[in-house]
């Protein structure tokens, strides 16, 4: 497990929708020791598409996805790849609204296998843990109010605790701060580092909000820019910000993206 | 599961399990002795609580993992013929005709035991395959449906087509079951007679430890992970699928579950009725446990009960008085139910205590406004 040089691993990813062609010949090399990879691109570029692969929801046409230099996670069903440990979260929260956050946290958590689940109950869950990821992203004081009660950025880092409660290699966040105010994004930003710092996993990072992108890339994580289905300019934030095929993409003339 | 805060909900919910069974297993049956409860209202409720059996398994599937199955009383049916079966090969060679197979085979030329009535000539398989015999044929299913990922609306058609081919079946006089006319014409079991108050009042109290036992054990299953596993899927299975559970493993479990429940209401509810027949089989009847269910209010097990055991005295009360209304009435009471009170009867009661509550907090602060006024 150590030993793989890359975590992910796309190259020449083709997915067409009758004959629109989503993704096309796209290659995204993650190293092992990159943590957090950001995702931007206009409407239509395929970023969550390429989700879509990654979590085998859609197949693709051509190309080879490998997960930790040898795994092919193409062809795997979603919860043989979630059992991998690459974990997504969707754009709009999808906690369940009926159980509460703890019971939440149980969901997400422990053992999956049909069997297993008949034998947890009550008192066989590990409930330091989930109390102690449940105080990483401040949901500590509400373990038993129902999921749907809580406000859109609370769901949104119940969602985050669910996907961290597994012990995922890789997180696949898709516009994490989507609908937030900014005192949340601020906080999810903060959230962001901390799974950096005290976990081992990687993120890859679906944005459009260019301040909260700002706010990530500013510790040295690379942008890969996606356009018409494949890449069009990867590296730091500000050399891929002064490109001029991003410009172009973006704007269709040559001046700095505009923030949002 | 407890999650936190849930406790004293619970200690009330067990005290209520206690109440219902202490009610229904012990206090009516020696009432009845006591000749306070008359021998047909006993049999009325022990009818009663084995459909409250198959209300339970409907719960468990369509209340708690959302699964909408409208075949659930061919289940039933399996568990009622299988046991109605062995009866009347009990009374092998007492017919009319003295021949060794049962009569209304002999008005159908058929003078030779079929091999699938033989096993039945014995109680313990009979009474296992009342249960085993839905169980794996819901689990078969779920095999062919859930793994294939058919949900939903064309799960619920698909259950509904299996009910109406079902009941066409059985109700050829090929089938060697006796046809529209059903199984019928007991007048014993295990050597007891059938119209003994003595007998019919042990078939009555065996019907009402069963249902508490079920109840039980259904209590568990929900509390466990898998319960939790159970409502998610009702709530979001891709969510689940994505968080990695097989989803289609906990539901053909599920399905499992309420057929074998099925079988054996049908295995309690045969003794204690003249006759069965396929009417009781088809698609009507499955409706019919929906109707229950939703009455008595989805996902809370109770509700499974309450329903099951309302509607069907409602309908001993009503079919006496007005037969004709009596399909009107239960369907202006779903849509009833579905439209003023979605979550049915337990929901509806979860309504008024909360009404209740916030009545005497306003009861209570009047009274300490008018403590506070100085005199």
């Amino acid at each position: 497990m150590s030993a793989a040089e890359t975590l992910l691993y796309v190259e020449g990813l083709t997915v067409s929708f009758d004959g629109f062609r989503a993704l096309d010949s796209l290659n995204v090399i993650l190293d092992r020791t990159e943590r957090i990879r950001i995702l931007i691109g206009p409407n239509g570029a395929g970023k969550t598409t390429l989700f879509d692969v990654l979590t085998g929801s859609v197949t693709p046409i051509a190309g080879r996805v490998l997960f930790q230099d040898t795994i092919n996670m193409l062809g795997q069903s979603e919860h043989a790849i979630a059992n991998l440990g690459v974990i997504r979260k969707f754009q709009t929260p999808s906690v369940f609204p009926g159980h509460t956050v703890f019971e939440n946290m149980v969901l997400a958590g422990g053992q999956k296998r049909f069997g297993a689940t008949l034998r947890t109950r009550g008192r066989s869950v590990d409930r330091d843990r989930i109390h102690g990821v449940l105080a990483q992203v401040g949901l500590l004081d509400l373990t038993g109010a129902p999921a749907g009660t809580l406000s859109h950025g609370q769901k949104q880092w119940l969602e985050i605790a669910m996907l961290l409660v597994e012990d995922p290699m890789l997180l696949l966040l898709d516009e994490p701060v989507a609908g937030m105010t900014r005192p949340e994004r601020d906080r999810t930003a903060a959230l962001l580092e901390s799974i950096v710092d005290r976990t081992t996993c990687s993120i890859v990072l679906i944005e459009h909000d260019m301040q909260f992108v700002r706010q990530i890339a500013r510790r040295g994580h690379k942008v890969t820019v996606m356009h018409e289905g494949s890449v069009l300019s990867e590296g730091p934030l500000d050399r891929v910000q002064s490109d001029p095929r991003v410009l172009e993409a973006y704007l269709g003339r040559s001046r700095v993206p505009a923030d949002t | 599961m407890s999650p936190d805060g849930r406790g004293s909900a619970w200690t009330t919910d067990r005290l209520a399990v206690g109440v219902f069974a202490i009610v229904f297993v012990v206090a009516l049956p020696i009432a009845n002795i006591a000749g306070l409860v008359s021998d047909y209202y006993l049999n009325l409720f022990g009818k009663y609580l084995a459909l409250a059996i198959l209300a339970l398994g409907m719960d468990l599937l369509w209340g708690y993992a959302g699964i909408l199955s409208l075949g659930q009383a061919i289940f039933f049916g399996i568990g009622a013929y299988a046991i109605r079966m062995f009866m009347m090969l009990e009374g092998g060679g007492k017919g009319v005709y003295g021949e060794p197979v049962p009569d209304f085979m002999i008005w159908n030329q058929v003078y030779q035991l079929p091999w699938f009535w033989k096993p039945f000539r014995y109680l313990p398989v009979a009474v296992a395959g009342a249960v085993l015999l839905p169980a794996l044929l819901a689990v078969l299913i779920g095999l062919l449906t859930f793994r294939r990922k058919l949900r939903g609306t064309y799960f619920a058609i698909l259950t509904q087509a299996i009910a109406f081919a079902v009941w066409l079946t059985i109700n050829r006089n090929e089938m060697k079951l006796g046809g529209t006319n059903g199984l019928t014409d007991f007048k014993s079991v295990l050597g007891f007679s059938l119209s003994g108050p003595a007998t019919q009042r042990a078939l009555y109290v065996v019907t009402a430890a069963v249902l508490m036992i079920a109840f039980a054990l259904s209590r568990r299953l929900v509390r466990s992970k898998t319960g939790l596993v159970l409502q998610a899927i009702r709530d979001n299975e891709r969510r689940l699928e994505f968080l990695g559970y097989n989803t289609a493993s906990f539901k053909i479990f599920v399905f499992g579950v309420a057929g074998g429940l099925a079988g054996l209401a049908g295995l309690l509810y045969a003794p204690q009725v003249g006759i069965i027949t396929p009417s009781q089989v088809g698609v009507l009847p499955s409706l019919e446990i929906v109707i229950w269910v939703a009455f008595g209010g989805r996902g809370t097990l109770w509700g499974a009960l309450l329903g099951a055991i309302s509607i069907n005295w409602l309908r001993s009360v009503l079919t006496g008085t007005y037969p004709k209304l009596w399909p009107i009435i239960l369907g202006g009471l779903f849509v009833t139910v579905v439209l003023l009170f979605p979550d049915g009867l337990m929901g509806a009661a979860a309504r008024l205590r909360r009404i209740a509550a916030e009545w005497r907090q306003r009861a209570s602060g009047v009274v300490a406004a008018v403590e506070e006024r100085p005199v």
